[in-house]
């Protein structure tokens, strides 16, 4: 029988193996799927994998998917290294969306687009940091789980959209649909790559990426928040301010769900309506996990989640299958993913069943 | 000798044990005759454990033999070492709270048991043993002491041939110390023979026949204790000649540098202690000890004077300031140094290396500026550390974790040191410490008071706090007896003053 035994000190080999063993066994256990779904594994498999990024336009549609991804899942890194759990950044991306489009809706006239967007951007990251402080204040001042709040809170933000774009921000000449009145030009992110949907939003993406890389290896405050996730009594001990980390734990991940929020509805999408997003807000959950809240596996992942969405859509499109299965190879990969992290820290040894039961 | 007639009770023949980064045990000869008591004695990390799970079937050697009563054996669980006559007593006790005493023995024996006759066992065999249980209570009523004695009450059920000791006397109260002796001989006495682990030179001179010595995995000797010095004792043990302490025979204690003010405080924790109106000032340039069985109050107190749990403004003052309410960084600024007893996930964060480590208390120094990691800095810094503190480690770099107990405790120390403390309050500065090391960290304790700075020593061991405090107070059931210098008492004293608050406090329980 097979047998886990603590191994003397983590592997370091096995921190970057679980992600790709983990990976493996979502192809794997995805062929089962499909089998069993009657369709010929191999070609699922090319529809799913291989179809959506084989030319040009896949390639840009592939970027577009990962950078909100990874962009999000950069600033929920933050509060995860120190055990700060926001969950709800699919919300604060939903309220920055709102707070960007209501600045494109209000300054509807201004045609340069060098002053509306960094505006609707900076609007945007208010917003998401606007949803994010909710649950932060409630944390620090009355010691609630912020798992729970930015949840629930996801579905307020959803609420609050909803009725705005059914109420006041409706377009009167939508023929009554729920949404708002496409924006201007001067309100839409340029495209960077010919031939591609891929827009200026990827360079806050970089930017970030940058940022998240110097703030997590130089700066004071990321080390203390490292040890607070790590070893919260130390932390104590060490008497860092625990309030302090929760909020910007938080405020970092409302700020870039909020931006990424805002590259949607001046990108591709280029006004309000529901929904803004096909719940990147908890993919990036995932993506900040199998990256290892590192910035360099973040986008590593981000690249594998957004192929999962592509390889979705194109499931659904040439095998009649149906939009859930790319949700669920998200969750089969944070599944195994937990399961190989055992890894880390047991070996798995194979084990005579006699001297196995001698013990 | 007639000894030699009859066959050993255990022999060990070249023993081995190889683990990935080390050799624990290697060729090890042991022999002890029936009714023996037997000293096994060594540093931390000499080997002394892995032998000992060995013998109790916990851990399977690589080669050697083991002969039981003249037959070979191959010992290879803890039920079968058991069922061959084996006992052990661990060094930490593995009772559940929650349970009485008699359930906890159900629980530890291999067979089902009658739990009426099992509780009139326990009554009969603790008495005749001079080890008084009652065994329907519930254990987190139980002294250390008595919880000891469960343990021990457990393995003589089993009629053992062979009782291992690992540290049974570090958790114990001198009075304790002495009854338990008592029962070790009567039990030898009777045929029972007893592996007694321990780095107390004294206790072993006192009560074993035997001692071998372990030093890096070998046997480095045999004695007989008893003919023996501690000195001569210890210089087998690390190999070398223990420093003599250097202290200045006149001190000037300066002005009061850290005063606690009728500190009281309600524990949270349902098997914690409250503490009563705590009163005691360290001055400048002297040595406070608290003395005192754990559990009694120790752990709150140094939450309390660390600002890891803050509370009234008065309740502390440091250099005059009042501290209660500040946490520790607050606390830090004032010129407190804090060592806690808990190394790892507390002093220090196992899975950083030492560099970062160094950072955790460092970063309001120059270690950080404006917010921003120095990493030559704190390189420097943590280099210096392990020199000046003679720290084994493989670098700057290595994980916390990767080092053993006494050098994590020897870096901590260090780190604090070096982050210049007006006020240094420490728990158990040398517990799990190998010898040579502790000598070291209590001279450099009596040094930093030289210099003019306030020490508090909380600690379990008596013969430390005897040796370097200038006045010792004890810490009973949440309340601190007054400090007395060390001159004015003696060990017999305190030891009185740490049984018996919490003696009466387990009769008022019982009464009540």
């Amino acid at each position: 029988m097979l047998r886990l035994e603590p191994r003397p000190a983590p592997s370091r080999l096995m921190v970057y193996l679980s992600p790709l063993l983990a990976m493996a066994l979502m192809l794997v256990v995805g062929m089962v799927v499909f089998t069993i779904l009657g369709q010929p594994p191999l070609k699922a498999f090319h529809a799913f994998f291989i179809e959506p990024i084989n030319d040009w336009y896949g390639f840009g549609e592939l970027l577009i998917k990962s950078s909100p991804l990874a962009l999000i899942a950069l600033g929920l890194a933050v509060g995860f290294r120190a055990n700060i759990w926001n969950i709800g950044a699919e919300g604060q991306l939903i309220m920055g969306a709102i707070a960007a489009g209501g600045v494109a809706l209000w300054l509807y006239e201004t045609t340069s687009a060098w002053i509306l967007l960094p505006l609707m951007f900076i609007a945007g990251a208010l917003g998401g940091m606007f949803w994010a402080s909710i649950p932060a204040f409630l944390r620090t001042r009355f010691n609630t789980s912020e798992i729970l709040v930015s949840l629930m809170l996801v579905y307020v933000a959803n609420l609050v959209l909803s009725w705005l774009i059914h109420g006041p921000w409706r377009d009167p000449d939508g023929y009554g649909f729920p949404q708002s009145k496409l924006f201007e030009s001067s309100a839409i992110l340029p495209i960077m790559l010919e031939g591609t949907r891929v827009h200026a939003g990827i360079f806050i993406t970089v930017l970030a990426l940058l940022a998240a890389g110097i703030f997590f290896r130089w700066s004071l405050i990321a080390f203390q928040m490292r040890v607070a996730g790590l070893a919260p009594k130390a932390a104590l001990y060490a008497g860092f301010k625990q309030k302090k980390m929760v909020w910007l734990g938080l405020l970092a991940g409302g700020a870039a769900a909020g931006l990424a929020g805002t590259a949607e509805v001046a990108g591709p999408i280029g006004q309000l309506l529901i929904p803004i997003s096909p719940g990147y807000g908890f993919a990036a959950i995932i993506v900040a996990f199998v990256g290892r809240l590192h910035p360099v596996g973040i986008v590593l992942a981000s690249l594998l989640m957004a192929l999962l969405y592509l390889g979705g859509e194109s499931a659904q499109m040439q095998l009649a299958l149906p939009a859930a299965v790319s949700g669920v190879f998200q969750g089969m990969l944070l599944f195994f993913l937990l399961a190989t992290d055992v890894l880390i820290q047991f070996k798995l040894r194979w084990v005579p069943k006699a001297s196995a039961g001698a013990v | 000798m007639s000894l030699n007639a009859v066959p050993p009770r255990l022999e060990l023949r070249g023993i081995t044990k190889r683990y990935p980064s080390v050799v624990a045990n290697q060729a090890i000869d042991l022999v002890v005759q029936p009714g023996e008591i037997h000293a096994l004695l060594g540093e931390n990390g000499a080997g002394k454990s892995t032998l000992m799970k060995i013998v109790y079937g916990v851990v399977k050697p690589d080669t050697g033999s083991i002969f039981w009563n003249g037959q070979a054996v191959q010992i290879r669980s803890p039920a079968q070492a058991r069922a061959l006559g084996i006992g052990m007593v661990f060094q930490h006790f593995s009772l559940f709270d929650t349970l009485t005493v008699a359930q906890n023995i159900a629980l530890a024996l291999d067979q089902k048991q009658d739990m009426q006759a099992l509780s009139a066992r326990i009554t009969e065999v603790s008495n005749r043993y001079g080890l008084p249980l009652e065994p329907d209570r519930l254990v987190h009523l139980l002294s250390v002491g008595e919880r000891q004695r469960v343990e021990i009450v457990r393995c003589l059920l089993q009629e053992p041939q062979l009782l291992i000791m690992d540290e049974p006397t570090s958790v114990l109260t001198p009075q304790a110390v002495r009854k338990l002796f008592e029962t070790l001989r009567r039990l030898a006495a009777e045929g029972c023979s007893i592996l007694y682990i321990s780095h107390k030179l004294d206790e072993i001179r006192e009560l074993c026949h035997t001692a071998t010595v372990l030093r890096g995995g070998k046997v480095t000797g045999t004695a007989n204790p008893q003919l023996e010095s501690s000195k001569s004792l210890a210089e087998l043990m690390i190999g070398k000649e223990l420093p003599a302490y250097q202290r200045a025979s006149t001190r000037a204690v300066g002005e009061p540098r850290l005063v606690i003010n009728e500190l009281s405080r309600a524990t949270t924790d349902p098997f914690g202690t409250s503490l009563e109106q705590v009163q005691l000032s360290v001055h400048a340039g002297e040595i406070v000890g608290i003395a005192g069985v754990s559990g009694n109050g120790q752990q709150e107190l140094l939450y309390a004077l660390s600002g890891e749990q803050p509370g009234q403004r008065a309740e502390v003052l440091i250099k005059g300031q009042e501290a209660g309410q500040l946490d520790a960084a607050g606390r830090r600024s004032l010129g407190l140094r804090f060592v806690p007893e808990e190394r790892l996930g507390r002093g220090a964060v196992p899975e950083m290396s030492l560099e970062l480590n160094a950072l955790l208390t460092g970063y309001s120094s120059s270690l950080a500026q404006k917010g921003w990691i120095q990493y030559a800095k704190i390189r420097e810094f943590s280099k210096a550390c392990i020199e000046r503190f003679n720290v084994k480690a493989a670098g700057s770099q290595a994980a916390a974790k990767s080092l053993s107990g006494g050098n994590v405790q020897k870096y901590i120390v260090g780190r604090e040191l070096m982050l210049n403390p007006e006020v240094l309050v420490i728990a158990q500065p040398t517990w799990g410490v190998d010898v040579g090391a502790a000598s070291f960290i209590r001279q450099t304790l009596l040094d930093l008071s030289q210099s003019g700075v306030a020490v508090l020593v909380i600690s379990e061991e008596l013969d430390e706090l005897f040796e370097i405090c200038d006045r010792i107070a004890v810490m009973a059931g949440g309340q601190l007896s007054a400090a007395k210098p060390v001159v004015e008492t003696s060990i017999e004293e305190i030891g009185l003053l740490m049984g018996g608050t919490h003696a009466n406090h387990a009769s008022q329980q019982r009464a009540a």
